[in-house]
């Protein structure tokens, strides 16, 4: 798979450009500041419908414009697709895909498979758990994109439950006499164990199937210090790491009566996959608060790289997105590097200095000014 | 801005649901320089829908007088119940010719979030209905939606003691979404293949 043509309109610092992209290795070189990982933020968002530097849509829509356009040909087994986005704030995404409008932004997912590493993932390793869940279910919709359903599903759950309990709970501490109307919160119950197991059971089955790939890649960036592991730590007890959905929406339900009275204490949902977390540890030791900053930032980068392997092994081949990687690296390691993702249908990278880039990675140049992109070799 | 009535026109356009600013202002100057007997019936038919339409006293569909065309219609069976959120998920399921019973119209779904519980809905109403003992199959059609799918929860936990068997609408409707969206033949075959819960 690779994109062959993106266009943007008003998309962060561009009013509107266009570029013709390779296979291969594709490399963008331009000061700081000029607009290189706003390239790669849209091809991103294409494929996630996130950014990976921000939360809220709004900053990516360019100053004094009300709505952004992201516009790009992907080509995937020898045919090609158009996916346009237009992204307005605050409102939901409009959506097309080939001729025709989708009915939801979300059915564009799966139409470009992506993995993006940019300096922003050392918070997969230093941040909070949530960075590393956030991790663990893109790469679940990224390699079966039916989790995009699951994942919203479960998370509206919680959020409806959550406002249940915050209603009771509010209504208890004003001494209100009826407590908050917690009639249906066993109906909530059902339906977040339902969709509860179905996520961690996808989670479950993702690092099974992910970990081999990360201690390989993290001794191909480290060099071979230590090894580097992962493991699920569910909130709720599990007598063995099953993937049984019955046997996991049994444990949630478990979970949450046995939580009931500290949940309407506290206003919100106490347990499930949303309180879940994802453990890294470098050798015997866990890598949040014990890794060096160097080691921290390789198991960032060998987390997205073993997802990158892992899709790739599923038969998908994805582009890979290396966004400012190459400054951060020895010689020997960038040739290290370079050899591992040397064979992507796809590659990305940017860089501000241009000799940073391993020449096993020469491919197509192109150079990056304020809101301009041009082919330069 | 324009001056007076055209601005005051474009801004009430404006603000049903699915009219943006552009289109406000060109159904405004759409009905500006259209002819005046057509302006006179749109104004007309807008005047009637409040004045004449009310929800059925018996299934709180709309209607023009007491009961709604559906529950006055001779031919259609009482023993079967199709409960909806909204009138238009009854225009929806008509489209598919595949029901032939009567309808229960709840007025939305269970949404915590917009604070709206089980006493909001015409939930009472439904079990009183349900109590008179003519009813032998309850059809929950709410949309495939969390709040659907909550509301379908609670209500078959409340009816099934009573004897009434309860089903489900068949997946294959696109999840997440609303009924009235999906077109007749899949909303038929989802209709046909309900299962019981
Ligand atoms: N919504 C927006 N409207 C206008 N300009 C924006 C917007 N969002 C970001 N920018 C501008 O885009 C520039 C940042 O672009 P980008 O992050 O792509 O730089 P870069 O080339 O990757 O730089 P570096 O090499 O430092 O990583 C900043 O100058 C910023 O002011
Ligand atoms: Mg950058
Ligand atoms: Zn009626």
């Amino acid at each position: 798979m690779y994109v062959h043509r993106l266009e943007l309109v008003d998309f962060r610092s561009y009013e509107r450009v266009g570029v013709d992209l390779q296979p291969g290795a594709n490399v963008l070189i331009g000061a700081n500041g000029v607009g290189k990982t706003n390239l790669v933020e849209a091809l991103g968002y294409v494929a996630t419908l996130d950014s990976h530097r921000v939360a809220t849509d709004a900053p990516l829509v360019r100053m004094g414009a009300t709505s952004a356009v992201i516009r790009c040909a992907v080509v995937h087994d020898g045919r090609e697709l158009l996916v346009e986005l237009e992204i307005v704030p605050g409102k939901a995404n409009r959506a097309r895909l080939g001729r025709s409008p989708a009915r939801r932004a979300r059915d564009v997912l799966g139409a470009l498979r992506l993995v993006l590493f940019a300096p922003e993932d050392l918070e997969l390793v230093r941040g909070d758990p949530a960075e590393r869940r956030r991790y663990l279910d893109d790469l679940l919709v990224n390699r079966q994109p039916r989790y995009a359903g699951v994942r919203a599903d479960y998370e509206r759950v919680v959020k409806q439950r959550n406002a249940l309990l915050r209603t009771a709970y509010l209504a208890r501490k004003t001494g209100g006499s009826r407590g908050g109307d917690l009639g249906t919160l066993a109906v909530w119950d059902t339906h977040l164990a339902q969709h509860g197991a179905e996520l961690l059971a996808g989670r479950l089955e993702l690092v099974a199937a992910l970990t081999p790939h990360v201690a390989k890649a993290y001794d191909a960036v480290a060099a071979g210090r230590g090894a580097a592991g992962i493991a699920y730590r569910p909130s709720i007890e599990l007598a063995e790491l099953t993937t049984d959905r019955a046997a996991l929406a049994e444990a949630l339900t478990a979970a949450l009566a046995a939580s009931r009275s500290a949940e309407i204490e506290r206003g919100t949902t106490l347990v499930g996959p949303h309180r879940d977390e994802l453990a890294l540890t470098l050798g015997p030791l866990p890598a949040k608060g014990y890794a060096s900053h160097g080691e921290s930032w390789s198991f960032a980068l060998a987390l997205r790289l073993a997802g990158y392997d892992l899709l790739r092994a599923d038969g998908i081949e994805p582009v890979l997105v290396l966004d400012d990687v190459f400054a951060e690296l020895d010689t020997g390691r960038r040739e290290r590097l370079a050899e591992l993702v040397g064979g992507a249908s796809q590659l990305l990278v940017t860089c501000a200095v241009d000799d940073d880039v391993p020449a096993a990675l020469r491919g197509t140049r192109y150079q990056v000014g304020e809101g301009t992109v041009r082919r330069v070799g | 801005m324009y001056e007076g009535a055209i601005q005051d026109l474009i801004d009430e356009l404006g603000r049903l649901p699915g009219v943006g600013p552009k289109s406000a202002q060109r159904i405004a100057f759409h009905v500006l320089s259209a002819d005046p007997t057509d302006v006179n019936r749109l104004a007309g038919a807008l005047r009637k829908v409040k004045e004449l339409v009310r929800f059925c006293t018996t299934c709180y569909n709309v209607a023009e007088s007491e009961q709604c065309r559906i529950c006055r219609d001779p031919r259609r069976t009482n023993e079967v119940l199709c409960v909806v959120e909204e009138p238009k998920d009854v225009v929806a399921i008509e489209r598919t010719g595949e029901f032939r019973g009567r309808y229960h119209v709840l007025g939305g779904a269970i949404n915590p979030l917009e604070g709206i519980g089980p006493d909001n809905l015409r939930i009472r109403e439904l079990m009183i209905r349900l109590g008179e003992g003519t009813v032998r199959e309850l059809i929950l059609a709410t949309d495939p939606n969390t709040e659907g799918e909550a509301t379908a929860t609670y209500l078959a936990l409340m009816v099934k003691p009573m004897g009434i068997s309860v089903t489900r609408l068949a997946s294959g409707l696109p999840v997440g979404g609303d009924l009235e969206y999906a077109d007749e033949i899949t909303l038929g075959r989802a209709f046909e293949g309900r299962r019981a819960v």
